[in-house]
């Protein structure tokens, strides 16, 4: 199965900008089926950005994150062609990781 | 009391009937779709000089410039992608018995959404694309997906993404028919409906760039060049089939089934106004 | 308030329409004598089972033809099972208020999809 993290990183200059999409659920654990049965939460609790060893970008989420969620930031430092890591985990325990090169 | 309220709502028809009952210069009834098409865009770019003809198809993006720059950003890692790619995967797929839904389209169905809908003159009724895609389906031995969940989205988008940037190219053969099918679509677009009382054009003609609660309403020029649509009040895919039948509710109005002769002729004559406007679709909506 | 034809006139129409039922709640009496008054055909002193079989099968009826005319509302569905609701507690005189209520919005919808059937083309782009 593909993974569920999409990410861009552009360098330019000092800065690097990352654009990233998380296919998730995020499912707060108050909606109700159809049937009026309460959806389990089952939502992203930490995402990473991990470059050079070091995290960049740490995210603490709860169920108030819609799903699929999209993130962008910018960060100091980084270079063409560096990798750049990305890794969630969830409340259920799952977990994803991607890296992608920072172009 | 009762009779008290009834006296009045009669009262409030019967002014209705005396304040709309003057037809003005009552046109022939033989739809001329190349005038009604000139004017239906000519309506639109009076009404909004500065915006360009092809971007119509940004709906609200267009009608408002915050709203247009949110926009142009999400569009670099839009939500769509996800659709997008599962509707690939699904179209690649083959069925159980060995075909495909290459096989049952033109140019093996790339490249081609700005075709639909198209009037079939044997069957002598309109065919939409989701329609199209669920008869193939049934063709080859497969059970047909619901018209307004995700698979029916996921296909119609991966189709649309085919078609970015192809002008809609909608024909209408010289047969009653199919002028009689367009005239349908043409009447449930104008016709008032549910207890909110409201057209399509209510919206869509009369107010668009206005705001009904917190959404900016699109223009109805290029509405459904951009669908299906990723929804973030649905928080997923929409198809055409499942605007349709919300846009009814929302208003009151107890909505038909999707794929119904109406909604089919009311695809029919938004799409054939909308020709030359490039398809953008799969989209993505507040 | 006299044009139908600005969208302003739903919110008069709703209003009278959602009034009617809570000024029906509050005085059964009182309405009955109105409507003996008025001259108005169904008897509502206190409801029966049978008065309410007959309301909601009028209610039924009325949009059964606002289905015909494709053109329900949900609002009537909404009343409609309101009065079955009321019915099945036993409250008869809620159940046929709800009824009368559902088969007014029935109605309502009938003339609606009817008269739109010319006036369409008042909203149309010339």
């Amino acid at each position: 199965m593909a993974s569920t993290i999409r990410v861009r990183a552009t360098s330019s200059g000092e800065t690097t900008e990352v654009q990233a999409l998380i296919q998730h659920p995020m499912d707060s654990g108050f909606v109700k089926d159809a049937k009026g049965e309460i959806i389990p939460p089952h939502f992203i609790q930490q995402l990473t950005f991990e470059y050079d060893g070091k995290s960049v970008f740490v995210a603490d989420w709860g169920g108030g994150v819609s799903k699929d969620p999209y993130v962008k930031f910018s960060f100091k430092g980084g270079k063409k062609g560096d990798d750049l890591k990305i890794s969630w985990v969830d409340n259920k325990g799952a977990t994803d990781t991607t890296t992608a090169k920072i172009q | 009391m009762r009779s008290a309220i009834h006296l009045a709502s009669a009262a409030l028809a019967l002014a209705a009937l005396a304040f709309g009952a003057v037809p003005s210069a009552v046109a022939a009834d033989t739809p001329n779709p190349p005038a009604d098409a000139k004017a239906f865009r000519d309506f639109f770019t009076q009404k909004f000089p500065k915006v360009k003809l092809e971007d119509f198809v940004n709906g609200p993006y267009s009608m408002n410039e915050d709203l247009h720059r949110q926009w142009e950003e999400k569009e670099q890692f839009p939500p769509y992608e996800f659709s997008v790619d599962m509707g690939k995967e699904m179209f690649s797929k083959p069925f159980k018995n060995g075909k495909s839904y290459a096989d049952c389209f033109p140019n093996q169905g790339i490249g081609i959404r700005q075709n639909y809908p198209y009037f079939d003159e044997k069957e002598g009724k309109v065919i939409t694309l989701e329609l199209a895609l669920n008869r193939c389906r049934e063709v080859n031995g497969e059970p047909p997906f619901s018209y307004v969940k995700d698979e029916m989205a996921a296909l119609t988008a991966y189709m649309a993404f085919t078609s970015r940037g192809k002008p809609f190219d909608i024909k209408i053969p010289d047969d009653p028919r199919a002028l009689e099918a367009y005239q349908n679509g043409k009447r449930y677009f104008y016709t008032r409906r549910g207890q909110l009382n409201f057209s399509c054009a209510t919206c869509h003609v009369q107010s668009p760039g206005e705001r009904i609660r917190a959404e900016v309403l699109a223009p109805a020029l290029g509405i459904l060049n951009a669908m299906p649509i990723y929804r973030s009040e649905w928080s997923g895919m929409g198809t055409i089939s499942r605007r349709f039948t919300t846009c009814n509710t929302q208003i009151r109005g107890v909505p038909l089934n999707p794929q119904d002769d109406e909604y089919r002729d009311l695809e029919y004559y938004l799409s054939y106004v909308s020709n030359g406007l490039p398809i953008s679709g799969p989209g993505a909506r507040p | 308030m006299s044009m139908i034809r600005k969208s302003g006139n739903r919110f008069s129409e709703e209003i009278m329409l959602k009034n009617k039922s809570r000024m029906i709640r509050a005085s059964t009496l009182s309405l009955a004598l109105a409507l003996l008054i008025a001259g108005a055909t169904s008897v509502l002193a206190a409801g029966s089972e049978a008065d309410f079989k007959a309301a909601y099968a009028a209610a039924e009826t009325a949009n059964k033809e606002a289905g015909t005319l494709r053109n329900q509302w949900t609002v009537t569905a909404a009343a409609l099972a309101d009065a079955k609701k009321a019915a099945d507690k036993g409250d008869f005189d809620q159940a046929i208020a709800s009824s009368k209520e559902a088969e007014a919005l029935a109605k309502a919808s009938i003339f609606q999809a009817t008269s739109e059937k010319t006036l369409w083309k008042e909203l149309e782009i010339h």
